[in-house]
């Protein structure tokens, strides 16, 4: 589904109150902490639930003179966390040079990786690249079980992303005394909303220790914006109005001062800045002059008014959500 | 009233205090102290609500817990165990009854 359609569908939510009504004043941003950045769209798996709408398919990628911008602007202000994501980050060829280069700075770097491109030949090298670069890995898992992860993200998924959570363990990833972290990702595989955080990372750890040895630091649980893939599953299996009225009955007003659009700016492929990834794929630009890596001004993007639109239900409801999991624990 | 059962009753639920107050409200203390997973783990606590959801045969209770176990990543398997669990102690507890019927079978048969 394209953007403007995505915004179509996310405008009608019937007998609903529109989340713009709960902000009479608007949502603004608090600072920027965090500079989120979509390398590219394309990635080896695709999965039921994408919201970047990612595939083997998809070529977009961030062109080299954008990385070398991002790099200008990390070295200039103070902004603490790099969080790099795609699509497959591992598949655009610069990844190396851009992480060896962000490692000189005195920055938090995380990178979202599916974990099995980490076993293709081309890209078994990057769990050395993170090791050496002392990256934070930020790794999807939907479950603790196979039918599930393997339903929605393909068969066999399960599997490779046992085998690469195991080398990443031994390289020292997940263990306490190391200095290397890896959290899981955990978000539902289908049209409900996720349990608490805590108790889902108890059970991810018992399940994943006891069957295959695994350990692993936090688990992220997100709850599916509906935006992407799995928009197009809400409305095509009759999900969309039961989705939305279950987010909006959920809806917390006080996770409205830790939503991550106050403290991120979200880069595209494209150099395009965005409140969050999910105003990203929606095409809704920060609305100000200053939205694209061209046109950088910190001081104009730290107060900034927020897009919002009904997709930002799912990051305020129940405990809130964020791309760093809940908001609340 | 047009129908009976249907899911949007739910949202009606919390609204049941309103004319029994003081009972309402002991019971919504009484059911979040019950349900929060204390010594139990959240786990099983959703597969005992599930299971007895379907031994009272209450479809907004299988709506409930169906998506509480959906939501803690529960599989599809446990589910329906722990739904063959609730229906193997029914049944049990209705052949146990037959001893009685034994009973009176044994007092009264020449």
């Amino acid at each position: 589904m394209e953007p403007k359609k995505q915004k179509a569908v996310l405008e009608n939510v019937p007998e609903e109150k529109d989340f713009k009504e709960n902000l009479d004043q608007g949502l603004y941003a608090d600072d920027i902490d965090i500079f989120q950045i979509n390398l590219c769209k394309k990635c080896n798996l695709s999965c039921k639930h994408c919201h970047v709408q990612a595939s083997p398919q998809n070529d977009r990628i961030m062109p080299k003179k954008y990385l070398q911008k991002c790099l200008d602007i990390l070295k200039i202000y103070p902004i603490d966390t790099v969080d790099i994501t795609g699509g497959s980050p591992e598949m655009h060829p610069n990844l190396e040079w851009f992480l060896n280069e962000l490692s000189q700075m005195d920055l938090n770097i995380m990178v979202r990786s599916n974990l099995v491109i980490l076993l293709e030949e081309d890209y078994a090298h990057f769990i050395d690249v993170y090791t050496d670069n002392q990256v934070e890995l930020v790794a999807s898992l939907p479950g603790y079980n196979q039918e599930k992860v393997d339903r929605l993200r393909g068969e066999g998924v399960f599997d490779s992303s046992i085998e690469v959570l195991q080398l990443l363990n031994q390289k020292g990833f997940g263990k306490e005394d190391t200095d290397f972290t890896l959290d899981l990702v955990y978000n539902p595989a289908g049209s409900y909303l996720p349990g608490s955080q805590q108790a889902l990372e108890r059970e991810f750890k018992e399940q994943l220790n006891s069957k295959y040895g695994i350990v692993f630091d936090n688990l992220f649980s997100l709850i599916n914006s509906p935006v992407g893939k799995f928009l197009n599953y809400l409305v095509k299996s009759d999900n969309y109005k039961n989705y939305m009225h279950e987010l909006i009955n959920s809806y917390n007003e006080e996770t409205l001062q830790n939503v991550m659009c106050r403290n991120t700016v979200s880069v595209g492929w494209d150099g395009t800045l965005y409140d969050c990834d999910f105003n990203q794929m929606l095409n809704l630009p920060i609305n100000n002059s200053h939205n694209h890596l061209s046109q950088f001004d910190y001081e104009a993007l730290q107060n900034r008014r927020i897009e919002i639109g009904n997709h930002c239900y799912s990051c305020t409801a129940g405990g809130g959500s964020s791309c760093q999991g809940s908001l609340e624990e | 009233m047009s129908d009976y059962y249907e899911s949007k009753d739910l949202d009606n639920f919390p609204n049941i205090a309103e004319f029994a107050e003081e009972e309402g409200n002991k019971f919504f203390d009484y059911y979040e102290e019950a349900t929060a997973g204390n010594e139990l783990s959240d786990r099983v606590t959703a597969l005992i609500g599930l299971s007895v959801a379907h031994v009272n045969k209450c479809p907004y209770c299988i709506d409930a817990f169906t998506n509480k176990c959906l939501s803690l990543g529960i599989s599809k398997d446990e589910m329906m165990e722990a739904v063959h669990v609730g229906s193997a102690i029914t049944a049990g507890a209705i052949n146990a009854h037959s001893t009685q019927m034994l009973k009176i079978l044994e007092d009264k048969e020449m």
